[in-house]
């Protein structure tokens, strides 16, 4: 967990960025844990939330390398201590009559929701740190996974300051 | 040779510096009906340029019919490829964009190989290719190939075209963005429909390129540190790579190197920026580097790098490399600090700037030469040990060096000197002289087979007042000699020296080396079979076709070479094939095990400095 770093890089909202971006970062042989990308406040620029498993010196690297990317608009790294980081998990669990008060207790604990019943499943939508979420899945292997999916994590910083005023991350 | 200033390439998108990127002055040009391949050529025009490389085909076709009014010169190349080195050639001998056209699918994809090439050496083109209709991209249309994906990695940036109104803006921007901060090839693909398509051309288009901020200006504070360190070092070197020529920083080296007394070496991309003659230039470094020049990166204290990248084949082995030495690291591109080696103090900005700079703190400083007395002792005794040099073959054979440096010698330093890759590339860096910047051209980088009869095209197209050597392999020759062709149809009378070994010279060196002499598949046959007979193949092309196999020839033959001015010459020079270029560091080893010859390894005594 040590060598995790998330960037979020301010793109234009461009046919392809997504590929010049992942392409980078295989090209590079840098290692992505997670990408999200989305719109912003501003329909022009696009939002890609990237975790880096890095060292110091290699994530300097991917921070200039995606600097020299000509749709690249700013770099930021959010520190988990000043930010706040979400990913969302949809999970479909066995859970059977007999099953399904000690899963919704588990529901109800972690304060996720069901969003779909089946006679034999519940499905369950939570969002949180990956840490909460990982903890959730453990709780409800025992269960039975029968299906899941997972978005990239996101994430913000916390205070009034929002990045598109904030310092960019250009290390040199 | 008019470069361009970096004030002129200043990185501020506004319609003045579209005009400043361009090639001449800025045109304004009322709004006018017009097509996407009229709007394509008349932006061509506006941007100045006067030259452009290609071959036409499907889908870049009505892109020609509005270039055969132009008074945009048109070379009509006989491989894609060709075009792109051609273009390349031309903007390394002016500083200029070089510009090559191409059609969709293969027409695209053969100009790959050169795109590459510039991309590795930075160099300033822009390929523009046919792309077929927009319905049909994404169906595997005939001769449709994703050429934006292929050449993402290998271009600085690029584009597909969606609107003909987008055109004029796009083309300024590749512009713009190949010819500023650390210059690349651009990519522009235009599908056919919008070229067909009905629009309204109107000069100069506003640039949005909100991401593009290229850093020219240096940090006071990292100057005043370097010159900080540059007055505390005992055994400086100046370090300097390509980008010294790129940014037209060579008078100022020179000041800065004179003004200090710190000995320099030059890279391969940056033979020229320094003269050659000159007593402070210990050469080139790395694997065929001069020993003085690998020495004194080993042995010093401080690198002063511009404008270089700690390539591989500078360094050998990364871990061994310059042990002692703190580094100052000045590079357009902040990606390049601290890549390979940690740079104690990260410069970025512009060559031009950097060294005025370093000038005026240098100067205002202690610094003085008295202080580097030891250290150049040290270097003069090595370079009077180890000079460059080779041995006379002893089969009676005629030695690609002497034939190499009697060019040199003969043509002298006014001329643009082009190299194909391999030993005779290495010879060529050797044992020519380079004075004047610009008058060196080679594939550093990428190392393309082929790059120097379409390279030396495009710089005697460039330059056609100057005479244009191609130093050639007779293996690199056979990869694109068919631009000779259009050479002789055109009158751009080069001359190509084939330094022909019957084999694939490097690689058959390294099978000698390192595979105990098994030549596996690097005879060519050029030799004992004489296939192709390259005198019989210039003259097929339309050149005229010289031979020369002895070491008494080889004046006259240079010298009936360049009295011919109206048709390219072709020279055979059929050399041993057992010659091999020395100094070596092999791949993977140290610089301190460089090899003065075989099974000579230079010995340095005075290791106690």
């Amino acid at each position: 967990m040590t060598n995790k770093h998330t960037l979020s890089v301010l793109v234009e909202n461009k046919p392809g960025v997504l590929a010049r971006v992942s392409g980078l970062f295989s090209r590079r042989s840098f290692n992505i844990d997670s990408l999200a990308v989305g719109e912003t406040e501003n329909p022009d620029v696009s939002r890609i939330t990237i975790v880096v498993n890095a060292d110091s010196s290699p994530l300097e690297q991917v921070t200039k390398q995606l600097n020299k990317l000509v749709n690249v608009l700013k770099i930021v790294e959010l520190d988990p201590s000043q930010s706040v980081q979400r990913e969302l998990l949809l999970v479909k669990v066995r859970a059977d009559r007999a099953q399904r008060s000690q899963v919704l207790e588990t529901v109800e604990l972690f304060r996720a929701r069901v969003i779909d019943v089946a006679p034999d499943t519940l499905t369950i939508e939570a969002t949180g740190n990956p840490d909460k979420l990982d903890a959730l899945l453990r709780d409800l292997e025992p269960y039975g996974i029968k299906e899941m999916v997972q978005s990239g994590l996101v994430a913000i910083g916390r205070g009034s300051r929002s990045i598109t005023t904030g310092p960019a991350l250009r290390a040199a | 040779m008019t470069r361009p200033t970096p004030e002129s390439l200043a990185h501020r998108a506004t319609p003045a510096t579209v005009a400043a990127a361009a090639n001449t002055a800025p045109a304004v040009i009322a709004p006018v009906s017009t097509t996407g391949a009229g709007a394509l050529v008349r932006s061509l025009e506006a941007l100045g340029v006067e030259v452009v490389f290609g071959i036409p085909g499907g889908t870049i076709l009505p892109a020609y019919d509005p270039l055969f009014d132009s008074k945009v010169r048109h070379i009509l190349v006989r491989h894609e490829q060709g075009a792109g080195h051609a273009a390349t050639g031309y903007a390394q001998a002016t500083g200029k964009v070089g510009v090559c056209i191409a059609t969709s699918g293969p027409g695209a994809t053969n100009l790959v190989t050169a795109i590459a090439d510039a991309y590795m050496d930075s160099v300033p083109i822009v390929a523009i290719t046919g792309q077929v209709s927009r319905p049909y991209i994404g169906t595997d249309a005939f001769q449709e190939a994703d050429i934006q994906g292929i050449t993402l990695p290998i271009t600085k940036h690029n584009f597909l075209v969606q609107t003909p109104e987008e055109l004029p803006r796009i083309l300024a921007e590749a512009f713009h963005l190949a010819s500023t901060g650390r210059p690349g090839p651009v990519l522009v693909d235009i599908p056919k429909d919008v070229q067909q398509a009905q629009t309204t051309f109107s000069w100069p288009p506003t640039l949005d390129l909100p991401g593009y901020r290229p850093t020219l200006h240096p940090h006071g504070k990292q100057i005043r540190e370097a010159a900080r360190l540059i007055a505390a070092a005992k055994r400086p070197v100046l370090y300097v790579g390509g980008g010294v020529h790129k940014a037209g920083a060579t008078d100022g080296l020179r000041k800065l190197a004179e003004l200090t007394g710190i000995p320099v070496v030059t890279t391969l991309m940056g033979l020229g920026a320094f003269p050659d003659s000159h007593p402070q230039h210990l050469g080139m470094p790395g694997m065929h580097g001069t020993v003085p020049a690998v020495y004194a990166l080993q042995r010093s204290d401080l690198l002063v790098t511009l404008g270089a990248r700690f390539d591989d084949r500078v360094t050998g082995q990364l871990d061994s490399f310059a042990p002692d030495a703190k580094v100052v690291h000045a590079d357009i591109d902040p990606a390049e600090i601290g890549k390979n080696r940690h740079a104690d103090v990260p410069i970025v900005g512009d060559a031009r700037h950097v060294i005025d700079e370093l000038i005026a703190a240098v100067s205002a400083g202690a610094g003085g030469t008295e202080q580097y007395a030891a250290w150049w002792k040290t270097l003069n005794e090595i370079r009077e040990r180890y000079p460059l040099g080779y041995d006379e073959p002893t089969d009676g054979s005629l030695a690609p060096q002497y034939v190499i440096e009697r060019i040199g010698e003969l043509v002298g330093p006014d001329a643009i000197y082009v190299a194909g890759v391999g030993q005779h590339q290495m010879w060529a860096s050797q044992f020519i002289k380079y004075e004047k910047p610009g008058t060196w051209l080679n594939s550093g980088g990428a190392g393309t087979m082929g790059y120097a009869v379409p390279a030396a095209m495009g710089a005697k197209v460039a330059q056609p007042g100057t005479a244009v050597w191609a130093i050639d392999g007779d293996g690199c020759f056979q990869m694109t000699n068919q631009e000779l062709a259009t050479c002789a149809l055109e009158g751009i009378p080069i001359k190509v020296a084939v330094i022909n070994n019957g084999n694939l010279g490097m690689v058959r060196q390294w099978q000698t080396l390192f595979y105990e002499g098994r030549y596996s598949n690097t005879v060519l046959g050029t030799h004992k079979h004489r296939i192709p007979d390259f005198v019989k193949l210039a003259e097929a092309l339309g050149c005229v076709g010289l031979r020369c196999e002895s070491k008494d020839d080889v004046d006259k033959i240079i010298k009936q070479a360049m009295e011919i001015n109206d048709a390219p010459v072709v020279i055979d020079f059929t050399v041993g094939e057992d010659a091999m270029v020395w100094p070596m560091v092999a791949a993977g080893t140290s610089n301190d095990e460089i090899m003065f010859a075989r099974d000579v390894r230079p010995t340095f005594e005075e290791d106690d400095l």
